[in-house]
């Protein structure tokens, strides 16, 4: 944008229905065929609440981490090799003679798990402030598909290094499909000699694996568009949960002021990046899967990487292997679900005395769930693992609907220009109005 | 989770968890598994501003060489890297030197038979034995693993109670702990201890308090004054466990240098843009009620 | 629309305009640095820099004898050139060559002479990139076999090239001589190209 139009915002604060003028006779001509730029200057002025935190900023922050993916996962493929023989090598190779090899796959390898770090808080936020609820139901919906499609990429993406977890994750998790042996007899085992293309997982799973890993973000980008679209269409929700009643008075055009201050979060974001790519780029992952894949040998104890940890409890959870299976893709599946099984007329967690306080004991039963993902299924884990997959089923299939209809909401403000001015007010009152 | 003793060994002193290294040698009840505490040492490659010292990289090839190497290998070394900035610092001659020393395939002559050459620069470490099937015949069907990643391939099983776990991680973020691999292999080449009484273990097996399940093919390979430095360095066991672990940890991530001066130049980079962005914003929402 | 004027906006750039263009220039160079990364990348690596140059033992070839050594993924060609190969390759006025230039990489303008393809005191060995400078095929004349064109040197099969016994175009649509590699003899046997 140019700074005449940056000053002609920053001066009118809730004046900014963009009308576009193409200036040039270059821009008339383009305007009047492709109209991109009177798009793109549509598109950057989404009026967006004024009163939202920087939590919101996951958003922004999630679009940066796809970017680093895509770029970072491109250059390693032109590096690595999807061989089963030398597919380890090849990555080592990488690492160590290629000009900033290491500086890419560890950026490949630390941008996977911050973009799941920021994918939850994402997700979380969204559950506390009911961004889900009615009109964003498939906006909340398109997130929970490309959620899936974070899973399976970063799930393929692993299988890629060839490691010893590598290898044992491969198996283990192509293995739940030979559960549906006990739905029909050999079902299961078809699909799986399916999915490796043999007898056990090797090269055959490997070459498909590697070619799926390079697909699939293709479709979360679709997914990721549609998601940006089904944003403007419905705009953002905010911490009062209430929705904009004056665009001139509750909203600011979102470039530039929250182009500025999403940058600054990811800038903030990428310190906590950089320090862990260059001081501590393996504390995320497994030691074991640098030992080169061996078919003939287990690694004593098979644990997925942290951002599968808990859903991979409720997986050991449940005894029986169909019904693991269910239960984990269930805990997906169940977030689909949530626009309807919240009953509550009111949005925001803020507002709901009984339901806020359910939310942080779910983020509880998330992050025990991780914990007890990561221990052996042994002892009082197998127990307490029990436990919270039932709390987590409990809290969404249970608690949602049954809270939404017997809790009384507190006093709500009348709008978002309402909650703006009380909070001017009671945090500095020498503020000077903004118009 | 009762058989927990104890956590947080060798983090910063003065932490109520943590627990002098002695104390830790104790053994859990009735002859089972001992649980030997393995102390967190301090390395010159750990830290933001870490890097290899090259004379220490230097005793622990010679360490490598007469003793390692015997019966391991380093597969995706090359030899041209012990030349190369951040390593031992050996130069072109002194590397063609140690490369000439070993035969390499080179292909076939022209009867059919194997061609062999010296080594050169470019060529990966040797192995000492043609391939996996004979090492296993040699030592009775255990292969001695490579040691190229080792130090990036073995951890510390550390063990606490599932309440102080945010404390350890926080612990582990701010000092930037990565050199578990490297604590664990001194330790085993430190574990070679008297059989405890009321211990049993298999014939032709080892006992080592670090190794997880306490036996180990491989028999104590280091000892008091056995390698000659050479440079006045004393050769105790301590001493060439530390040197070999030192050089095996630059064999295992021989960029190390490289990355952390470059992560300080990106780190000061970013501080000062976020510091900018913050302060655009500041600018930008001065008069906004938000 | 842009009719409102800020207080301070009056004297051409304010703080405020600095500090957005200030934040916005750091962070482009930034960017660029990240840049350069992503492009280095694709340089050959060191595996592959490490086999730039190689050492070759010349004992083993015979008078009149030739071999082909692979060097950065191209044929090198040496002879163990005959005394009246050297003898008909010295013999050559460079006026009449259809490429007057050595060729020897490095170098420009050197005259074509025998001499100036080859080292002192070692004229008989002659050492040189094997390939057609017309269209990049490997010339035949290596083997004892071999057709070596109408000059006894090279003859490439494609179009018809054929080569002296210094290397040099003689004849054919091949424009230049073929390329002398950058070379030293590190011993009286052994040369190291590269």
């Amino acid at each position: 944008m140019s700074n005449e139009s940056i000053a002609s915002v920053t001066h009118e604060p809730g004046s900014f229905e963009h009308t576009y003028q193409p200036k040039t006779a270059f821009t008339r001509w383009l305007d009047a065929r492709l109209p991109v730029i009177r798009f793109a200057a549509h598109f950057m002025a989404m009026p967006t609440p004024r009163n939202i935190k920087y939590v919101w900023a996951f958003g922004a922050i999630l679009a940066y981490f796809l970017v680093v993916q895509l770029y970072s996962g491109i250059i390693l493929a032109m590096h690595y090799a999807p061989n089963s023989a030398i597919a380890f090598d090849s990555i080592e190779k990488l690492m160590r003679d290629t000009s900033y090899g290491w500086l890419m796959r560890y950026t490949h390898v630390v941008g996977a798990s911050l973009f799941f770090f920021a994918v939850y808080i994402h997700m979380f936020r969204g559950m506390y402030y009911g961004s889900y609820k009615s009109p964003r139901e498939v906006l909340w919906m398109i997130g929970v598909a490309i959620f899936l499609c974070m899973m399976a990429t970063a799930f393929m993406g692993y299988s890629l290094v060839w490691g010893q977890m590598s290898f044992w994750a491969v198996t283990v998790i192509t293995n739940l499909f030979s559960s549906f042996d006990s739905i029909y007899p050999g079902l299961g085992t078809a699909i799986v000699q399916w999915i490796w293309g043999g007898f056990s997982v090797d090269n055959p799973t490997l070459n498909r694996l590697f070619s799926l890993h390079y697909m699939v973000p293709f479709v979360l980008v679709a997914l990721v568009a549609l998601h940006v679209w089904a944003l403007h269409v419905v705009g953002s929700n905010n911490p009062t949960g209430i929705e904009v009643r004056d665009v001139k008075k509750e909203t600011l055009p979102f470039h530039p002021y929250f182009t500025t201050k999403d940058m600054f979060a990811i800038a903030a974001i990428a310190i906590l990046f950089a320090y862990i790519v260059f001081w501590m780029p393996n504390y995320l992952g497994d030691v074991v899967n640098y030992e080169p894949a061996n078919p003939l040998k287990t690694p004593p104890h098979i644990v997925p990487e942290w951002y599968f940890l808990p859903f991979y409890a409720i997986l050991r959870a449940i005894p029986s292997k169909l019904g693991g299976v269910i239960a984990m893709f269930g805990a997906i599946v169940v977030l689909f679900f949530i626009p309807w099984l919240d009953t509550s007329r009111v949005r925001s967690c803020r507002y709901r005395p009984i339901f806020k306080w359910l939310f942080w004991v779910f983020v509880f039963d998330a992050l025990a769930l991780g914990y007890i993902g990561s221990q052996p299924a042994e002892g009082s884990w197998v127990f307490w693992g029990q436990v919270f997959t039932v709390y987590y089923f409990v809290h969404f299939l249970v608690l949602m609907p049954l809270v939404g209809l017997i809790e009384t909401p507190s006093p709500m403000p009348e709008s978002i220009e309402d909650d703006v001015k009380r909070k001017a007010k009671s945090t500095q009152p020498q503020a000077v109005p903004a118009e | 989770m009762t058989t927990i003793k104890t956590t947080l060994m060798g983090l910063a002193a003065g932490l109520l968890l943590s627990i002098a290294p002695a104390a830790a040698a104790e053994q859990a009840a009735a002859g089972h598994e001992e649980h030997y505490q393995i102390p967190r040492l301090k390395w010159t490659w750990g830290g933001i501003f870490g890097y290899f010292d090259q004379q220490q990289l230097r005793r622990g090839f010679k360490v490598y060489k007469e003793v390692c190497s015997n019966c391991h290998n380093l597969g995706l070394l090359s030899y041209r890297n012990l030349g190369e900035p951040g390593g031992p610092g050996f130069s072109p001659e002194e590397v063609k030197a140690i490369a000439a020393e070993v035969q390499v395939f080179e292909g076939f002559d022209e009867q059919g038979n194997i061609a062999m050459r010296a080594g050169r620069p470019a060529d990966n470490f040797v192995w000492k034995f043609k391939n996996a099937k004979e090492a296993a015949a040699a030592f009775g069907g255990a292969v001695p693993p490579d040691l190229s990643l080792i130090t990036r391939a073995r951890g510390i099983e550390r063990e606490f109670h599932w309440y102080e776990y945010p404390l350890v991680m926080a612990k582990d973020l701010a000092t930037q702990y990565q050199e578990q691999g490297a604590d664990y292999l001194h330790a085993l080449l430190l574990g070679y201890v008297d059989l405890p009484a009321g211990r049993k273990i298999a014939d032709g097996l080892n006992y080592n308090r670090v190794f997880p399940g306490n036996q180990l093919a491989m028999p104590q390979p280091l000892s008091d004054g056995q390698v000659e430095y050479g440079d006045g360095t004393p050769n105790t066991l301590d001493q060439e466990a530390k040197d070999v672990t030192a050089f095996l940890g630059w064999a295992a991530e021989p960029h190390l240098a490289e990355r952390k001066k470059m992560g300080v130049w990106v780190i000061v980079y970013l501080a000062v843009l976020a510091g900018l962005l913050l302060l655009s914003k500041k600018v930008l929402w001065r008069n906004i009620e938000h | 629309m842009a009719t409102t004027i800020d207080d301070d906006q009056q004297g051409g750039i304010n703080r405020r305009d600095f500090i957005y263009i200030g934040t916005a220039a750091f962070a482009a160079i930034g960017g660029a640095a990240a840049m350069w990364p992503l492009i280095d990348q694709w340089n050959p690596d060191a595996s592959t820099l490490s086999l730039a140059s190689i050492e070759v033992d010349l004992a083993p070839i015979q008078p009149g004898q030739a071999i082909t050594v692979l060097w950065r993924g191209k044929p090198i060609f040496i002879r163990n050139r005959m005394p009246e190969e050297v003898e008909k390759a010295k013999a050559v006025d460079v006026k009449e060559l259809k490429d007057p230039d050595a060729e020897v990489i490095g170098t420009a303008n050197l005259p074509a002479t025998d001499a100036n393809r080859t080292k002192p005191g070692k004229e008989k060995w002659l050492v040189m990139i094997g390939i057609c400078t017309h269209l990049g095929c490997i010339p035949k004349g290596q083997s004892a076999g071999d057709e070596k064109g109408p000059y006894g040197g090279w003859f490439c099969p494609c179009h018809g090239s054929a080569y002296d016994t210094s290397g040099r175009i003689r004849m054919g649509p091949a424009p230049r001589n073929m390329e002398i590699p950058p070379y030293r003899f590190v011993e009286d046997t052994k040369i190291k190209i590269g």
